[in-house]
C-alpha cells in the first residue's frame, strides 16, 4: 500500500510535469508560431483598433442602423440581469420545448421585426432568428435574415436597398470546403463593411 | 436530408471505421510491448518514469493490485485538484484576477473530473485561472480517461489469458503513446481552424456599436484537444463547444466529433487483437454501430420537424433552432450530440434542455446504456457486461452452461456483471428520487412540467454514466447538487470498474473448455440480435416507467400544442 502510494505520487509529478506544463507551452508556442492569427483570437480592426473577434458575436440590437444578429439568452455575472452577447458568461436560455415564456419570448421578436420593418410578413422571418442560440455568441445568421433587415437599415442609415444588397452579397460565406454547414452571414464582418462605407 | 448533412456523418463514421483498425492495431502493439514507431522519442522519458517507480514492462499485479493503485492513484488526483482549485487566488497564470474555489464546487468539480465525467457546475470563463485550466483540470483531462483505459487493457489482457500487466505502465504507455500524440495533432488542427491559444488576458474591447465587451481567450485549442480525445467533456468556458471560442465551424466540429470516437472504437478493435476473435469483435462493433445510428436518427429527425407549438407561428422553415449555433448545421449538431452521449464525453454543441422530447429519449439512451462505444476501455468493460449477462441468460433458455472466450461462466461472473448493471438504475433512481423528495432537490428544477423531472433525472444519469453533460437548467451549482452528484460519479465509476476487474480474473483464473459443435457462438448474426434485444429489453425495464414520466410525457403534450408555466 505504502509502495503504490510512494508510486502514485511519482508518477503524478512527471506526468504532470509532462502534460501540464510541457504539452501546454509546446501548443501555445506551436500555435502562436505557425498560426498567430488564430491563436490571439481572430481579432478584426478597423483603422487599427480591434473591434472584435471574427468568431464572437456581438450586440447591435439596440442601434437601428445595424444589422442584428440571433437573440442571446446570456445575462451579467454581477448583477444577473441581460445582457446580451456577454462573451465573459456564454449560455444558452435553456428554455424547455413547451416553456410559456420560450414561446413567449419568440412572439416578442417577431413583434420587434415587424415593428421596426414595415411590411414584414411573418412568413419571411427565418425561424433561427428569433430563437436564440446554444452560446449567447453565435456570431451568424442566415443570408436571409440579413436580407429582410435591409429596409429598416436603408430606412435609417440613408443608404439605398439596392446598395445594402449588394453589401450584403458580397459578405455571404460559403460552407466549409464548399460542403460543411450552411451558407450564412458574419454579423460582425457584414457590419464592418456597412461602418465602413458609412465612414470612409 | 441535405447533402451537407450526408457528407458530414460520412466524414465523421467513415473517419471513425477507417482509423479503427490501425489505431487498434497500433495499439495491440504498445500493450503488447513490440516496437513502433514512436520508440525513439517516447522510450527515453518512459525509461525513465519506469527506472523512477522501479517497475518494468514485465511488472505484473492481481485484479485486487491493479484496483487499489487505479483508486489511490486517482484519489491523490482528487486531493491535489481540490487543494490547487482551493488555493487559486494565490497561484501565478492568473491574468485575469480569479478568487478561490469555494469548497462545495471545488469538490464537485474535483470529483467529477477524476471519475472522467466532467460535470460543469462551474463556469469556466469567469471562475477559472489558466494555471487552474491547464494544470489542474487539463491534467485531469489526460491522466483520469489514461486511468480507465489502463484498466479496460487490463481486463482484456486477463480475458484473453494473459496476466493482468501493471497499472503504472499502462498508465505511462496510454498517455505516452496514444493520448499525447494525438492530443497535439487535433492541437494544432483546433488552432489552424480559429480556437484560441494564448496565455495572454482577456481581451477588453470597444464594438463598433459603441459598447465594451470583454471576450475570453486562453490556451484553450490544446484543452478541446484532449478534452474530446478523452471524452471528458468539461468546457473551457460555461456554453461548451457552442461557444465559437471552442468550437469556431462546422470544420471544427467535425474533428472534435471524431477526436471523442477515435480510441474508444479503436478499443473494440484491439480486444479482438488481444483474444484473436476479430469476429467477436466485429459483432460488438456491430451492436454499438446499430445503436449509435439509432441515436443519430433519433436526434436528427424530429429536430428537423420542429417545435409544433413554434411552427404554428408561422415562421420561415421549422427546425428547432433553440439552443443551437447557426454553423454547424443540423447534420453537424447531431453527429455531435449523437457522438458526446455514445461515447460519454459529455461536451456539448447545443443546449440539450431545449432539445425535442424523442432527442432527450435518446440522450438518456446513450448514458442508460454506457456502452455505446462508451469512454475508452470503460466502455468495452460495460459491453462485455451486457455479453455475460446474456451469454447467461442463453445458456439459461437452452439448458446448457453458458461460456464465453471458451471459460465457463458460472455465479461469480454472473453475480459480478449484474452488481455492475443493477448499480447503474440504482444510483439513477435512488437519487432521482431523493431530489424530488425534498426541497433542497426540487430547488434545482429550471423547466416547468415533465421537463422539470427529466433535469432532475438526466443530472443523476450523467453524473452515474460519468458523462458530464447536463439539462442547462438544473440549478447544477446548488449546494444539493455540487454533493450529492459528487458522491454519485464516484461509487458510479469506481464500482462498476472493480466488479468487471474481478470478472477479468475470475476468468484468468479457469481452465479453458474446448469448443465443441455444441458450443454457443457469440460471433454471429444471431448473437448480435439476441445481445442487442437484451441490452434493449434489460434497459426498457429499468428505465421505462421513469421514462415515461419524463419525456415522454413531454412528448405527447408538446405535440397536444399543451404549454407550461
Amino acid at each position: 500500500m505504502v509502495l503504490t502510494l510512494k508510486r502514485a505520487v511519482l508518477s503524478t509529478i512527471s506526468l504532470w510535469i509532462i502534460l501540464a506544463w510541457g504539452y501546454t507551452f509546446l501548443m501555445v508556442g506551436l500555435g502562436q508560431l505557425f498560426f498567430p492569427y488564430q491563436a490571439n483570437g481572430s481579432p478584426v480592426s478597423v483603422r487599427g483598433h480591434v473591434v472584435g473577434l471574427q468568431h464572437v458575436g456581438q450586440y447591435f440590437g439596440n442601434n437601428l442602423q445595424y444589422f442584428w444578429g440571433r437573440p442571446s439568452d446570456t445575462v451579467s455575472v454581477a448583477t444577473g440581469k441581460p445582457q446580451p452577447y456577454n462573451a465573459f458568461a456564454s449560455s444558452p436560455s435553456n428554455y424547455g420545448p413547451t416553456n410559456a415564456k420560450l414561446i413567449q419570448d419568440i412572439q416578442a421578436r417577431i413583434h420587434m421585426y415587424r415593428q421596426t420593418t414595415p411590411g414584414l410578413h411573418v412568413s419571411r422571418i427565418p425561424i433561427s432568428l428569433v430563437e436564440s442560440s446554444g452560446s449567447g455568441l453565435d456570431p451568424n445568421i442566415a443570408v436571409q435574415s440579413a436580407l429582410i433587415q435591409i429596409p429598416r437599415i436603408a430606412k435609417h442609415t440613408g443608404l439605398s436597398e439596392k446598395t445594402l444588397k449588394h453589401l450584403v452579397a458580397t459578405q455571404i460565406l460559403p460552407p466549409d470546403l464548399g460542403v460543411f454547414g450552411p451558407r450564412r452571414i458574419n454579423v460582425l464582418l457584414l457590419n464592418k463593411a456597412l461602418y465602413q462605407m458609412l465612414h470612409h | 436530408m441535405t447533402v451537407s448533412t450526408v457528407l458530414t456523418w460520412l466524414v465523421v463514421i467513415g473517419g471513425l471505421l477507417i482509423l479503427m483498425k490501425p489505431l487498434g492495431i497500433y495499439m495491440y502493439k504498445v500493450f503488447t510491448f513490440q516496437p513502433t514507431i514512436l520508440d525513439r522519442p517516447m522510450k527515453p522519458i518512459e525509461g525513465l518514469i519506469f527506472r523512477l517507480l522501479h517497475v518494468s514492462e514485465t511488472s505484473q499485479m492481481n485484479a485486487v493490485e491493479y484496483g487499489v493503485a487505479f483508486v489511490i492513484t486517482n484519489m491523490l488526483w482528487a486531493v491535489m485538484a481540490y487543494t490547487l482549485l482551493r488555493m487559486q487566488g494565490a497561484l501565478p497564470f492568473n491574468p485575469n484576477h480569479f478568487g478561490n474555489i469555494n469548497p462545495q464546487l471545488a469538490f464537485n468539480t474535483s470529483a467529477s473530473f477524476v471519475t472522467n465525467t466532467n460535470w460543469q457546475a462551474y463556469s469556466g470563463e469567469n471562475t477559472m485561472s489558466y494555471f487552474s485550466a491547464f494544470a489542474v483540470l487539463q491534467f485531469l483531462q489526460f491522466v483520469t480517461p489514461a486511468s480507465g483505459a489502463a484498466t479496460g487493457v487490463a481486463f482484456v489482457r486477463a480475458v484473453s489469458g494473459r496476466g493482468l500487466g501493471n497499472f503504472f505502465v499502462d498508465l505511462t504507455l496510454v498517455l505516452t503513446r496514444v493520448l499525447l500524440p494525438l492530443a497535439v495533432i487535433f492541437g494544432l488542427i483546433f488552432v489552424a481552424l480559429g480556437v484560441p491559444e494564448t496565455l495572454g488576458p482577456y481581451l477588453h474591447l470597444h464594438t463598433l456599436n459603441n459598447q465594451s465587451q470583454v471576450v475570453p481567450r486562453g490556451p484553450i485549442a490544446s484543452w478541446e484537444s484532449i478534452e474530446h480525445l478523452g471524452q471528458n467533456g468539461g468546457g473551457f468556458t460555461n456554453a461548451n463547444s457552442a461557444n465559437p471560442l471552442e468550437n469556431p465551424s462546422a470544420l471544427s466540429n467535425i474533428f472534435q466529433a471524431i477526436a471523442m470516437g477515435l480510441v474508444p472504437v479503436a478499443f473494440f478493435y484491439l480486444f479482438g487483437m488481444f483474444t484473436g476473435k476479430k469476429r467477436l469483435a466485429w459483432t460488438l462493433i456491430a451492436v454499438a454501430g446499430t445503436l449509435y445510428l439509432a441515436m443519430l436518427a433519433m436526434i436528427y429527425f424530429p429536430e428537423m420537424a420542429g417545435n409544433p407549438i413554434i411552427n404554428a407561428l408561422g415562421l420561415h422553415g421549422h427546425a428547432n433552432m433553440v439552443g443551437k449555433e447557426l454553423r454547424f448545421g443540423m447534420g453537424g449538431t447531431s453527429i455531435f450530440e449523437t457522438s458526446t452521449m455514445a461515447f460519454t464525453t459529455g461536451s456539448v454543441a447545443s443546449a440539450h434542455d431545449s432539445f425535442l422530447p424523442i432527442p432527450s429519449l435518446a440522450f438518456f439512451l446513450g448514458m442508460f446504456l454506457n456502452m455505446v462505444f462508451g469512454g475508452k476501455g470503460v466502455g468495452l468493460l460495460n459491453m462485455l457486461m451486457f455479453v455475460i449477462i446474456t451469454v447467461f441468460l442463453m445458456g439459461l433458455m437452452v439448458g446448457r452452461t453458458p461460456e464465453f472466450l471458451g471459460k465457463k461462466i458460472e455465479a461469480r461472473e454472473v453475480s459480478l456483471a449484474s452488481i455492475a448493471f443493477l448499480l447503474h438504475p440504482l444510483l439513477i433512481l435512488a437519487g432521482a428520487a431523493i431530489a424530488t423528495a425534498t426541497p433542497a432537490g426540487l430547488a434545482g428544477v429550471f423547466n416547468p412540467g415533465p421537463q422539470g423531472l427529466s433535469e432532475i433525472l438526466y443530472g443523476f444519469t450523467s453524473a452515474a454514466a460519468n458523462n458530464g453533460s447536463a439539462m442547462g437548467g438544473l440549478g447544477a451549482s446548488l449546494p444539493f447538487y455540487e454533493v450529492a452528484l459528487g458522491i454519485v460519479v464516484i461509487i458510479g465509476r469506481y464500482a462498476s470498474i472493480m466488479a468487471m476487474l474481478l470478472v477479468g480474473q475470475s476468468l484468468l483464473r479457469k481452465k479453458a473448455v474446448p469448443e465443441t459443435s455444441g458450443t454457443m457462438r457469440t460471433d454471429t448474426p444471431l448473437f448480435w440480435g439476441i445481445l442487442l434485444g437484451s441490452i434493449v429489453i434489460l434497459n426498457a425495464l429499468t428505465f421505462f416507467p421513469v421514462m415515461a414520466l419524463g419525456p415522454i410525457a413531454e412528448h405527447y403534450l408538446l405535440m397536444a400544442h399543451h404549454v407550461f408555466s
